[in-house]
């Protein structure tokens, strides 16, 4: 990865002029004059901006693209640590393996489950909190403090608390005939609850952002015009808040994907409990298979390339105030 | 179409701050009444406490007799302009017309021919199916004009809906706004901080002034017979000139000189005997270069020689600024008060005369020039309570 190499500003005047007015056009503006006297200070600016950046690409590239790479490398190989000696170029043949595992697809499943459950709960309950907050007249600095308290406590310690909630033994919530995170769906849903509790305020905050952008105006002539609480609510200011709702999903469905610090510290993924990245940890760490391990966290990227895409390409989610859709 | 009544309606809010004070106005069928005050004067509380969207702390609002004061705002059956358009950025302009129709659950037929023919007279019918963002500042003012319209409502309220709009624009829409209303004939409220506005558009003015009525009557009424100093100095551009004066004898003796007072302006003065001091005012409109005047207009008015300090010609007129020599200062809390309200400062104490002259002066920055005033059009205020002497 070069960060000095091709750069406009090092090649020859010539291909600047060429470049010049082909970036002019991209922007609209159709620029004649004084081109010689732009692209100079332009010329420096640029230099400037590509040294400025080098240093976090440089960061960047050793401890993410360096990463990504050499696992994509590791799951094509036959690489085993406690088999250091039989390591092998397999072609796609992890890939098969992972694919056609039924645990796979189990994990698989129980990881799509509990984002689609936990993200629309955190959804309804988040936009509730959100509201909550944005209309609060009074003590509002003490309510929002309050609601983000969860957001703050680590998740592992919030998981703990939850397991000592529900176990046989100590817990509160059970009795001594009563097992929930010995079952696989009552432990799902105490998983789902975990998560809900602990990222709603997240949630919460992101939509109150948005919240913010639906000017009061618009609600004001939308009761002039007839509307009610629940009309102006569906009828304006969702779609105006839309853009914000989308960032607030799309972070929170990747986030949810990748779901591991509850599941591992309330049922170490038993009883069919384990997400995609739990069995990922199993074959990586514990059971030290470099090929399979490495191969099923790059199916986790893809899947989560994936959901991003669905949310960008066919939702039209943007960064908030970047599209046009969201503002008068 | 509907009269609105507004009894002793007062806005205090929770953190005991008074808003609108006891202000009553009953507003005919069909009038265009303009509110009209510097900002925070209460108007557009007004406005919002007829709308519905601010709570009445006490007095009472009738619309066609019937108390409205607990109604929400979608049983009022008005509509509201916004001064920001307030349009729904995720509707196209024939959605965001036809919004109120579909609460109203209207059937689509009649929803698409109302909207075609609000359209048709707003001249929005080639962009009805854009968005808000892709239309100039003009076409969503015009919109938001269109969705009050569409429901046919009792009474339309509009927030300031031209301050938007760049000079020109606001001019034109002004025009379109009193045509649309005369041609609809239904009961408006128009909230504006512009005395042209108020002036030009409505049926009624209603001066406010730190919530509380100034003076409720028709451009022209405000305009001759102003009831203080404030409604004075608010209505008519440039502003009236104020400036000290004392009456004694049936004449008033001012930095303009000693002239007998008029008639209309003796009977007012009369009660007080001996001196007394009073603040006169005069628009710049009611001077005029004395060399163009014929002998017998001259006798009718006053003369004074000054030296033109700027010349600002319009090309219909020009504006003479000067300033003449004045025994005492003005020292009126009001006038004080006024030229903060309206963002001048040269109003009052340091006696800076503006006179409207024909455009044939000839009158020149930095020479003398002899001003013909119209004795006629003085207006005498109280000092200390900026009333008008003559009772209105």
């Amino acid at each position: 990865m070069t960060t000095q190499g091709p750069n406009p500003a090092e090649t020859a005047a010539g291909s600047t002029a060429v470049a010049e007015p082909a970036e002019d056009a991209k922007r609209g503006n159709g620029k004649k004059n004084g081109k010689s006297a732009l692209s100079e200070g332009k010329r420096a600016e640029r230099r400037l901006a590509w040294l400025l950046c080098a240093p976090a690409v440089i960061v960047m590239v050793a401890v993410t693209a360096w990463p990504i790479i050499y696992s994509l490398w590791l799951s094509l190989q036959r690489y085993d640590l406690r088999f250091p000696d039989d390591t092998e170029f397999v072609g796609l043949d992890n890939y098969v393996a992972v694919l056609s595992s039924g645990y796979w697809w189990t994990a698989f499943g129980v990881t799509l489950a509990i984002t689609v459950v936990s993200v629309a709960i955190e959804l309804v309950l988040g936009m509730v909190l959100a509201l909550v907050m944005h209309r609060a007249l009074v003590g509002r600095g003490l309510v929002r403090t309050v609601s983000l308290i969860p957001y703050g406590i680590v998740t592992v310690v919030a998981a703990f608390s939850w397991y000592f909630a529900w176990d046989q033994v100590y817990g509160y919530f059970t009795g001594p005939d009563d097992a929930p995170l010995t079952q696989t769906i009552p432990s799902l849903l105490i998983i789902v609850l975990a998560e809900v509790w602990k990222t709603t305020p997240f949630m919460a905050l992101l939509l109150m952002a948005g919240l913010a952008l639906v000017p009061d105006d618009l609600l004001k002539a939308a009761a002039m015009d007839g509307a009610n609480a629940w009309q102006r609510f569906t009828k304006v200011m969702l779609p105006v808040m839309k853009p914000a709702i989308l960032v607030a999903l799309l972070f929170r469905t990747l986030d949810a994907f990748r779901i591991f610090d509850n599941i591992f510290v309330l049922t170490k993924g038993q009883n069919d409990t384990s997400s995609v990245s739990m069995i990922t940890y199993n074959n990586l760490i514990k059971g030290l298979n470099l090929g399979i391990g490495a191969t099923m966290s790059v199916l986790i990227f893809i899947s989560v390339a994936i959901i991003a895409f669905v949310f960008i390409k066919l939702f039209g989610t943007a960064a908030p105030g970047s599209d046009t859709e969201g503002r008068r | 179409m509907a009269e609105i009544v507004l009894d002793k309606v007062t806005k205090r809010y929770p953190d005991g701050a008074l808003a609108v004070s006891e202000v009553s106005i009953e507003i005919a069928d069909g009038e265009f009444i303009i509110l009209v005050g510097p900002s925070g004067c209460g108007k557009s509380t007004t406005l919002n406490m007829v709308a519905g969207l601010e709570d009445i702390t006490s007095g009472e609002l009738r619309i066609d007799g019937e108390r409205m004061n607990e109604k929400a705002p979608k049983d009022r059956d008005i509509a509201m302009v916004f001064q920001s358009y307030a349009l729904y950025p995720h509707m196209t302009v024939r959605e965001n017309m036809a919004f109120p129709l579909r609460l109203a659950k209207v059937d689509e037929a009649t929803i698409n021919q109302k909207v075609n023919e609000a359209a048709e007279i707003l001249d929005l019918t080639a962009h009805l199916d854009r968005k808000p963002a892709n239309l100039s500042g003009g076409q969503r003012q015009r919109v938001a004009m269109g969705r009050a319209i569409v429901r046919n409502p009792k009474a339309f309220l509009m927030d300031e809906p031209l301050s938007n709009l760049d000079a020109k624009l606001r001019v034109q829409m002004r025009t379109s706004v009193s045509k649309l209303q005369k041609q609809l004939g239904t009961t408006t409220l128009y909230v504006t901080h512009d005395q042209t506005e108020a002036m030009t558009l409505g049926d009624r003015v209603v001066v406010l002034r730190g919530g509380h009525v100034q003076q409720i009557g028709s451009p022209q009424y405000l305009y001759d017979n102003p009831a203080n100093l404030f409604v004075a100095g608010f209505i008519g551009s440039p502003a009236m000139n104020f400036f000290p004066g004392q009456i004694a004898e049936g004449s008033v003796r001012s930095p303009l000189g000693t002239v007998p007072l008029p008639d209309r302006l003796k009977q007012a003065v009369q009660s007080g005997s001996g001196q007394r001091d009073v603040i006169v005012g005069i628009r710049p409109e009611h001077f005029e270069d004395a060399s163009l005047m014929d002998d017998a207009s001259r006798e009718r008015g006053g003369l004074i020689t000054v030296k033109v300090d700027v010349l600002e010609s319009m090309g219909s007129d020009a504006y003479a600024h000067f300033t003449v020599d004045q025994g005492t200062s003005i020292d009126s809390a009001e006038l004080a008060e006024l030229a903060a309200d309206s963002g001048r400062t040269d109003t009052g104490s340091d006696t800076g005369f503006t006179a409207r002259l024909s455009a044939a002066t000839r009158a020149k920055a930095g020479e003398s020039i002899e001003l013909w005033f119209d004795t006629d059009k003085l207006q005498l205020f109280d000092p200390s309570s900026g009333k008008n002497l003559v009772e209105v």
